[in-house]
């Protein structure tokens, strides 16, 4: 493995650019390696939450500092691309790739709203430019190519932006011969966008061609939810799929198939572990492994 | 020639057929009884014939794009086996994905394009109830896409080019389709139809519905009939998400804002041309319709052939590499955005 990029930068922007009300980082360990601390003493009531699974109060800084896990049932919270950066990279490594492009609108598209309204309020309320954070960095000490797709961000749905950076990715470590690491959370190829999004699948799947024909090894990481045209290219697309406990995985939204087949649809469809069962994913990886299970896969079939 | 299926802007057209119609059987049965056709007959029918094409030609001249949704979904309008047997010959049907079993939504058999040897790849909605059914109305399963690419690697392996034509409202969402891994299915296509040492052309002929069309549509050439649609989503399913409700007036707004016409699709360089079709669409007149489409096939066909096979996948990923639409902002002002 060569590292032909500068490491541990020292403000490589994401990193640095934490949300105030979560934890700061311990420099020099790894958020996963983080012990759990909890004073339970005076918290202020806003400072708890219901737990949708085991529906339990829990306060939130403890649920965090778990890797918005619940630390009472283990239900994985879902997670922007920022803190699943923070949580996967080591301690300043990341450095951001392909920031400069911006989403335009090549279709005018209005629904109830114009795409560039939707487009601003998204940033405003995310401080985000796009569904999509993408950069070198390194894991447990191996240099690769991460692309974090982000659900706050308009649902992490795939236009042009997030297409292109997925793209840029995929070529990025075919260039740099890195192992290449994509999380996948998105409702899908983005409407406002349509033929274009759509063809992000074909672009972002020839672009694995290319990688796979140069033995780049691809993991791809399923989180909740990964659905419609997302899972229907390079997300399914990986050399290893790992999944994320109880991640919502498929093609068509539960919604649509109960709409379709007009039945209830059985427990656990198309979650991770019924796709394990089912023989479409590698490993069904917990938040606090996934560290280790990339480095481990990297470590036997990495370059 | 009266159709169950009516489509509104064609009221006045199906108007003057009727007329038409009934001026004919007159004529017929006047010739039945050896009389010859009255001459202000014959005048009354080229007037209405010509007053026909005229209202057609304005009516499909401007097609509404929910309009053009309607028509692409004509019930009457020529599909993938209409088409087999209007422009193909020696049509060798190809069955089965050795995987699981047999799709009849998707169709793949040996062919000749005149004298070109190929292999057909398409979407089959069905005519009668009972194909409707068998196809789920053009929506193919896992099955099928796999179906689809083993026989296209046997094509690639001969040397034969492939046509494929498109045809479906979307891939089938259901329960077995989505354990059998209709998204890795679809996503598998996309791979590895980019990298096919074989020329492959895509022609979107009715509706081109999302991932299902697009598992099929990776291609070197891409077209579509004038009045069929591409896109990442039905109008229906946008309307249902972004304007909450699926009704005629969204469903209106929702192919306008979706840019799914064929005139959109060049536009945007998705597709890189449009086949005409007779005046009124391809339902009033297949060989029409078949005769512009055989052109376009032919035509790319030769001009594939030109290439050498391991040279085509850098290219048809040149193609599809340009594709979206962004901008890039300057170094330092991306990193505030950061
Ligand atoms: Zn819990």
């Amino acid at each position: 493995m060569v590292g032909v990029f500068f490491l541990y930068k020292a403000n490589a922007g994401i990193s640095t650019e934490h949300d105030p009300k979560r934890m700061t980082q311990v420099a020099g360990r790894s958020w996963t390696d983080l012990k759990v601390t909890t004073r339970r003493a005076s918290i202020p009531e806003g400072l708890w939450l219901g737990c949708p699974s085991c529906e339990k109060m829990i306060y939130r800084k403890r649920m965090e500092a778990n890797l918005h896990v619940c630390p009472e049932c283990s239900h994985h919270f879902r997670i922007g691309a920022k803190e699943r950066v923070r949580q996967l990279t080591d301690p300043d490594s990341f450095e951001p790739m392909f920031t400069e492009l911006r989403t335009s609108d090549p279709l005018s598209f209005v629904d109830r709203k114009k795409y560039p309204e939707r487009m601003a309020a998204e940033q405003k309320r995310t401080g985000q430019t796009e569904a999509v954070q993408a950069g070198a960095a390194f894991i447990k000490g191996r240099a690769v190519m991460l692309c974090c797709l982000d659900l706050t961000f308009m649902m992490g749905s795939m236009g042009s932006v997030v297409g292109e950076a997925v793209t840029r990715s995929i070529e990025t470590a075919l260039d740099r011969d890195l192992p290449l690491i994509i999380v996948s959370c998105s409702g899908g190829a983005r409407m406002q966008e349509s033929g274009l999004s759509l063809m992000q699948m074909a672009k972002t799947s020839a672009a694995l061609a290319r990688f796979d024909d140069a033995s780049g090894l691809f993991i791809s990481v399923l989180t909740d939810p990964t659905t419609g045209g997302v899972t229907a290219s390079f997300a399914m697309l990986g050399d290893v799929i790992l999944a994320e406990p109880n991640a919502l995985i498929g093609f068509a939204g539960p919604r649509v198939i109960q709409n379709t087949i007009r039945q209830e649809l059985p427990e656990g469809f198309q979650r991770a572990e019924s796709l394990l069962a089912g023989g479409m994913v590698d490993r069904v990886a917990p938040r606090r492994e996934l560290r280790n299970e990339i480095a481990r896969i990297i470590d036997y079939a990495g370059k | 020639m009266a159709t169950t299926y009516q489509l509104p802007f064609e009221k006045s057209v199906v108007e003057i057929e009727a007329q038409l119609e009934r001026l004919g059987a007159d004529v017929l049965r006047a010739e039945g009884d050896g009389e010859p056709p009255k001459k202000e007959q014959t005048a009354e029918i080229k007037k209405l014939e010509r007053e026909r094409k005229r209202v057609l030609k304005r009516a499909y001249g401007e097609l509404s794009p929910w309009d053009t949704v309607r028509v692409a979904r004509h019930p009457k309008r020529p599909q993938m086996r209409d088409y087999i047997d209007l422009i193909f010959k020696d049509f060798c049907e190809l069955h089965g994905d050795r995987r699981f079993g047999e799709d009849p939504a998707l169709v793949t058999g040996f062919a000749r394009l005149g004298s070109i040897k190929c292999l057909v790849v398409g979407h089959h909605k069905g005519r009668t109830t009972e194909e409707k059914l068998a196809c789920h109305f053009g929506c193919a399963h896992p099955e099928g896409y796999r179906k689809a690419l083993a026989k296209m690697k046997l094509a690639e392996k001969f040397g034969l080019p492939i046509v494929t034509l498109v045809d479906t409202p979307g891939a089938y969402p259901g329960m077995g389709a989505e354990q059998r891994g209709q998204a890795e299915a679809i996503a598998v296509n996309l791979r590895e139809m980019s990298r096919l040492k074989t020329p492959i052309v895509s022609v979107i002929i009715g509706e081109g519905g999302s991932g299902g069309a697009l598992g099929i549509a990776v291609a070197d050439r891409v077209a579509m009939l004038e009045h069929a649609w591409y896109s990442v989503i039905s109008p229906e399913g946008c309307a249902a998400i972004l304007w909450k409700t699926a009704n005629e007036e969204n469903n209106q707004a929702a192919a306008v804002a979706l840019s799914l016409t064929a005139k959109d699709n060049l536009r945007l360089k998705i597709v890189d041309a449009i086949i005409a079709e007779p005046v009124g669409g391809a339902h009033r007149d297949a060989a029409g319709a078949a005769e512009g489409l055989r052109k376009w096939l032919t035509e790319r066909l030769r001009e594939l052939k030109r290439f050498k096979p391991e040279n085509l996948p850098r290219r048809r990923y040149e193609r599809f590499r340009r594709l979206g639409e962004f901008e890039e902002v300057a170094a330092a002002e991306a990193s505030d955005g950061g």
